[in-house]
């Protein structure tokens, strides 16, 4: 991997990244709802909406607002909420972090559940074992993630009463409470994710387990066990990388669901709810943060 | 034409998958006109009432009968996830064959744009698509139009540049056929397998996305009997009525499956090759 290599993949990172934030601009433009008008109310003289449209800038050639936006948030300056007043920034990093705490629990159970699933699957391929596993998995990509958020609420916190419903504690102030209202999100996620996964990683080891090297490992007389972690494992793992990379981007998408579902005040909600109130300035940064 | 048939119900997802699409095609079709009740028919004495002898699945929070809201509502739900797809397809396949076409950097620089959309999650890009275009079942079918666009240019390119490289198209080529001929009786009839696999898998995604705009509130609006609007209505009363919610989330499973499944016959009965 050399540097040119590195340099060209970074360049090409800053790249979409700066197409996205004029794509989720020039979106979120598109809003028919007058800023100045959302600010003031309906009743405002227009004089007052003149000198508010002139204060934030929105009789500006578009390019223009772009660019002041830009240059703003490169140094961390997010504005302010048009229905709270308050500034965009710490709204934003407070609720990123609930979020992140919410997608690394998901990713790191994933990833202990749909790794050993496949191996499992693939070494018994064929057999009720892998039938069953594959039935399972179809299903959990089949059902979006509010069904299966509803599905799980319903059972464990409703019949069993074993978790919270809803809501969320921050891990500070109770840390086993606050877990407890994290397990309903996170398996929700979760669920998806290791179907998808645990497939890729069983297709992966079948196709691995067939191929020449694998059969000269155990003609050379290697115990089965020894093949499996220091070949196959190896081998098959590596293009699961690339899924799991392509699950994360799934995973954020999620994660605006599962939020709304369960009332966790993290960044999904905090789009959905400046969404729904047309709040520009919130809106922004927080799709921004996807890629 | 048959042949396909055949070998696509020989599998059996194949046949489940088609089994279950007839099933849903019909439903979209006359299930208003075959539901034992309106559902729109407010009963308030009848609210909540389990599934039984007068609503076989049970009334909602207004009483009105679930079992026809769930029949009236695949025309809510299916068609227009399904229109979706299909203009995304469309548009992702101009994009995508125009790309394979013009080749070089014309090329690398449309897909790096492509790349840079796709960056967004689907989910995200419909949200925000609708969020300015506004609410409604129309503005969320474009929003999940355009955000499939992106993926549909990738796989129409990738399937277009593998053809575009096949022998047949060589040999079109030194034979001296005309550049109309080769895309039309050559390039394109193996273009469209790969693609109508990958649009019956979308669709899928389509109608789940569909399912989940209308769920925050952003897609299909009350009182339509649309699946996802169904189910967010119905989540207030999980405790007291679980099968106003079990009903239409069941639904959309079953149609993602459907989908899945068809689809993945499609793949299966057009890879003659496969055969095990």
């Amino acid at each position: 991997m050399s540097t040119g290599w590195l340099l060209r993949r970074l360049f090409l990172v800053a790249y979409t990244v700066l197409v996205v934030s004029v794509l989720v601009f020039a979106i979120t433009q598109v809003l028919p709802a007058d800023a100045a008008v959302t600010l003031l109310g309906e009743n405002a003289t227009p004089e007052a909406l003149a000198a508010v449209r002139d204060r934030l800038g929105l009789n500006d050639p578009i390019w223009l607002q772009y660019w002041h936006w830009l240059t703003a948030a490169l140094t961390g300056d997010f504005g302010h909420s048009m229905r709270t007043g308050q500034p965009v920034a710490p709204m934003m990093l407070t609720a990123l972090s609930r979020s992140l705490l919410l997608a690394l629990l998901s990713i790191l159970l994933m990833l202990a559940v749909a790794v050993p699933l496949g191996l499992w699957a693939a070494l018994r391929q064929g057999k009720a074992a892998d039938l069953v596993t594959g039935f399972i998995s179809y299903i959990g990509v089949s059902l979006p993630e509010f069904v299966t958020a509803t599905l799980l609420l319903i059972v464990l916190a409703d019949w069993l009463q074993w978790l919270p419903a809803t809501g969320y504690v921050p891990p500070g102030e109770d840390f086993w409470d606050s877990m407890a209202h994290l397990v309903l999100p996170v398996l929700t996620v979760s669920i998806i994710m290791v179907a998808h996964v645990s497939r890729m990683v069983r297709s992966e080891t079948i196709d691995v387990l067939h191929s020449d090297y694998i059969r000269a490992a155990r003609l050379k007389g290697l115990a089965p066990r020894s093949v499996l972690l220091r070949h196959v494992l190896r081998n098959a793992l590596l293009p699961v990388i690339t899924i799991v990379a392509l699950d994360v981007g799934y995973l954020l998408g999620g994660i605006i669901v599962v939020e709304e579902i369960f009332a966790l005040p993290g960044i999904g909600r905090q789009l959905i709810v400046a969404i729904t109130a047309r709040d520009l300035p919130p809106s922004r940064p927080a799709r921004w943060s996807w890629p | 034409m048959t042949d396909l048939l055949r070998r696509l119900l020989r599998t059996p997802q194949g046949a489940i998958g088609s089994a279950l699409l007839v099933l849903l095609a019909l439903l979209c079709l006359l299930g208003p006109e075959l539901a034992p009740r309106d559902p729109e028919a407010i009963d308030f004495l009848g609210r909540f009432r389990p599934p039984g002898a007068q609503n076989w699945l049970g009334a909602d929070q207004l009483g009105r009968d679930v079992l026809s809201r769930l029949m009236t509502g695949a025309r809510s739900t299916i068609p227009l996830a399904l229109l979706a797809t299909l203009l995304g397809t469309l548009a992702g396949a101009v994009i995508g064959t125009l790309s394979a076409y013009l080749g070089g950097r014309w090329d690398e620089a449309i897909m790096r744009n492509v790349d840079a959309v796709m960056a967004i999650p689907g989910l995200l890009l419909a949200l925000l698509l609708v969020s300015s275009l506004g609410k409604g079942s129309l503005n969320a079918t474009l929003a999940i139009a355009i955000a499939f666009t992106p993926g549909m240019a990738r796989v129409t390119r990738s399937v277009a540049l593998n053809v575009r490289a096949q022998d047949y198209v060589k040999a079109a080529l030194a034979r001296g056929e005309h550049a109309s001929f080769i895309v039309l009786r050559e390039m394109l009839p193996n273009v469209v397998g790969p693609v109508v696999v990958e649009t019956t898998i979308r669709v899928a995604f389509a109608v789940m996305l569909f399912a989940t705009l209308s769920f925050l509130g952003l897609g299909a609006q009350p009182p339509a009997p649309e699946w996802g609007l169904m189910v967010a209505e119905a989540r207030r009363f999980v405790h007291q009525a679980p099968w106003i919610i079990l009903a239409p989330a069941l639904a959309i499973g079953v149609t993602a499956i459907a989908f899945n499944l068809l689809g993945d016959g499609l793949r299966d009965a057009l890879n003659p090759r496969d055969e095990r």
